[in-house]
């Protein structure tokens, strides 16, 4: 929307165009008109339809103060009122609130959308959601404003419009035979001459009604775009894009973490320990075969070793050297080797995917391969994973494929939806086709995209 | 035993200067002990030893410049004997390393193996010698991996082929099966057969029987 200031300009809204001079040759006080007529029109036909909800409560207000023996009958009318606007009040108040927003552009324009989230299939996913969202019942709470607002245009509009009609009329009625005098309250004409001054009064009461529905249709309409218009939509994208990024930025520093910590195990720990177990070597070099201090060495050396090979597994499980090092082929073979059942694979990467995108497919594989094994009882598995260009850029292809006997679920666990959160992290999608039977796949697809911030080496 | 001058990379401080201890009491006086890469190639234009031992992964960028560097030196000097230390057993190097030169006297091994010092030492001189060895446990993930030369090989059979990358001969075979040498001798033929491995010197032979394996396998 245009925001234009300058006297010569033409006013933007309402307010600026009641302010200014020119009101009544504006489109604004036709605007404001319509507005107000609508609302009376609206709001007639509101009251109507919404009898049977308030019923009770009008009612009950009806016996305050009256005969404090019907006490119990008070008490039941109001539950029953409390009772009726939970459950049908929304009813009214939704498509009340649609209808309104489309009114409100006559007075307020600009964007209008509803705060309505959209409700899953069905009755039941419809009644759940509306009946639980704000918007709702800020939509009940807007036909409360309705019915005072068409209170309030209802004693304006009927009672200027009436003085306006009378004072121009007055003259003519008092020149007529048979009518004596007009009373207009504060004083009584009885001739046409002294109701001449009067009917000239009458446009200047029809500019006031005018000026007054203008008014009375801004404060309406700015009650009504607090309590029926939701975030613009722009605004909640940026915060769907800035949500988005973060939880990417969360996703690459765990990433660069699990690295740093295998690196830290590699280079540390690990080579401390092969050079214990060196020197727990020489010292065997040089105790006599046999003795008891070289029993004690020797089996020293063996918990070494042990312990080396217990380290080894753990840095696997945290992020595979062999990833870094030779890419996704080398480190799913190396996989499909730790795996205890048989895995036929296939790969055809002529590139080597992004770091992050390479984590995330065998994040992915390792997880459906000990799916496999817990829950498949050791059918046969493949893997494919390959490389696929399209005009936007490549896609990481990874398909699981078990002979097991099916009828995987998300909602059990078993690790499915942790992988599809970090696909879906990654930009990517993943697809499950588990019949009852087998076999048991799973399609990721991985858009290989360089614009997320690669952790450091 | 002739002593062997040796060079050797490791980035590790702590380990170079074990395996230093370790070379020279076993007859392979180190040198010149490095830190990367680059400096081994340095070395071992400077000295030209007989033996090279170097870690795989090295600075700068800490992935396979060992490697990479290991199979330049087989390259330019094809009689060196080079002995690759790895953390993790990974099919490629084993196969990037064998494919260097004629696949004789070459080494690959999991670095914790250096703890058994005896043994470590007698690979470093079966390679000076000439001889291929493989970690047993790449030769383990090896057969555990289901494709078609494995399964026509009986239990025996991948046991002797397990030894033969281990660089032993038939009769150390036979003694370590605790069997004939004419019994070893017929699994091996049958291997041989069995890889459709044309008629040749029987140490070249036993070299292509792993290298075939390594390839098909890691391809």
């Amino acid at each position: 929307m245009n925001t234009r200031i300058g006297s010569g300009a033409r006013p933007d809204t309402l307010l600026r165009a009641m302010t200014g001079p020119r009101y009544l040759v504006t489109g604004w006080a036709w605007r404001a008109l319509a507005y107000t007529f609508t609302t009376l029109m609206v709001g007639g036909v509101l009251l109507l339809v919404a009898a049977p909800i308030y019923a009770p409560w009008a009612i009950f207000v009806s016996m305050i103060g009256r005969d404090t023996s019907v006490a119990g009958y008070m008490v039941f009318t109001f539950v029953a009122g409390v009772a009726m606007v939970l459950f049908f009040a929304p009813l009214v108040a939704i498509p009340l609130g649609a209808l309104e927003r489309r009114r409100l552009r006559l007075v307020l324009p600009g964007p209008a959308g509803s705060g309505h989230r959209t409700p899953p299939p069905g009755l039941w996913g419809w009644v759940r959601t509306r009946y639980t969202e704000a918007s709702t019942w800020r939509e009940v709470a807007y036909a409360g404003v309705m019915a005072v607002g068409f209170g309030l245009a209802l004693v304006l509009v009927g009672s200027l419009t009436t003085l306006t009609l009378v004072l121009a009329a007055s003259p003519l009625i008092l020149a007529s035979d048979g009518e004596e005098y007009v009373s207009m309250g504060w004083t009584v004409l009885t001739s046409p001459a002294e109701a001449v001054p009067y009917a000239l009064l009458s446009p200047v009461v029809l500019i006031l009604l005018v000026y007054c529905c203008g008014a009375l249709s801004y404060g309406h309409g700015v009650v009504a775009r607090a309590l029926l218009v939701g975030p613009p939509k722009e605004e909640l994208y940026a915060e769907l894009d800035q949500v988005t990024e973060s939880r990417a930025r969360l996703a690459n520093a765990f990433e660069y973490e699990r690295r740093r910590i295998e690196r830290d195990l590699h280079d540390g720990a690990q080579q401390r320990l092969v050079a214990l177990s060196m020197d727990l070597g020489m010292a065997r070099v040089d105790l006599e075969e046999g003795s008891p201090a070289d029993l004690r060495v020797a089996a020293a050396q063996v918990k070494v070793d042990d312990l080396i090979d217990e380290l080894r597994e753990l840095v696997r499980g945290i992020h595979p050297r062999v990833l870094s090092d030779r890419g996704l082929p080398a480190a799913l073979a190396e996989l499909a080797d730790h795996t205890p059942v048989p895995v036929s694979l296939a790969t055809d990467l002529p590139r080597r995917p992004p770091a992050h995108v390479e984590g995330t497919a065998y994040f992915v594989v390792a997880e459906a391969l000990t799916n496999v094994y817990k829950h498949a009882g050791g059918g046969a598995v493949t893997v494919h994973a390959e490389l696929r260009g399209d005009p936007r850029g490549e896609t990481l292809v990874v398909e699981v494929t078990d002979q097991g006997p099916g009828g995987a679920d998300p909602a059990r666990g078993s690790g499915l939806t942790g992988m599809a959160d970090r696909v879906a992290v990654m930009g990517g999608t993943m697809d499950l086709s588990s019949p009852v039977g087998g076999p048991t796949r799973i399609r990721v697809e991985l858009p290989c995209t360089n614009d997320r911030p690669e952790a450091a080496k | 035993m002739t002593p062997v001058p040796t060079v050797l990379a490791e980035d590790g401080v702590l380990l170079r200067e074990g395996l230093v201890g370790v070379l020279e009491r076993f007859g392979f006086p180190v040198v010149a002990a490095v830190g990367d890469a680059e400096e081994l190639v340095e070395a071992v234009a400077e000295h030209r030893p007989g033996l090279v031992v170097t870690d795989i992964r090295m600075p700068p960028d800490f992935s396979d410049e060992g490697l990479r560097a290991a199979v330049r030196l087989r390259r330019e000097h094809p009689d060196l004997a080079v002995v690759a230390l790895s953390q993790y057993v990974e099919l490629s190097y084993a196969t990037d390393l064998l494919d260097s030169g004629d696949g004789k006297g070459v080494g690959y091994l999991l670095k914790q193996r250096v703890g058994d010092v005896r043994e470590f030492a007698s690979v470093l001189r079966n390679v000076v010698e000439g001889a291929t060895f493989v970690d047993p446990e790449v030769v383990r993930q090896l057969l555990r991996r289901s494709a078609d030369p494995l399964q026509r090989l009986t239990a025996r059979e991948r046991q002797v082929l397990e030894l033969m990358a281990e660089g032993h001969s038939n009769s150390a075979i036979a003694r370590r099966l605790v069997v004939g040498d004419a019994a070893v001798g017929k699994h091996v033929g049958n291997i041989l057969a069995k890889l459709d491995l044309p008629p040749d010197d029987g140490v070249h032979r036993r070299v292509q029987a792993v290298l075939a394996y390594l390839r098909g396998q890691a391809g």
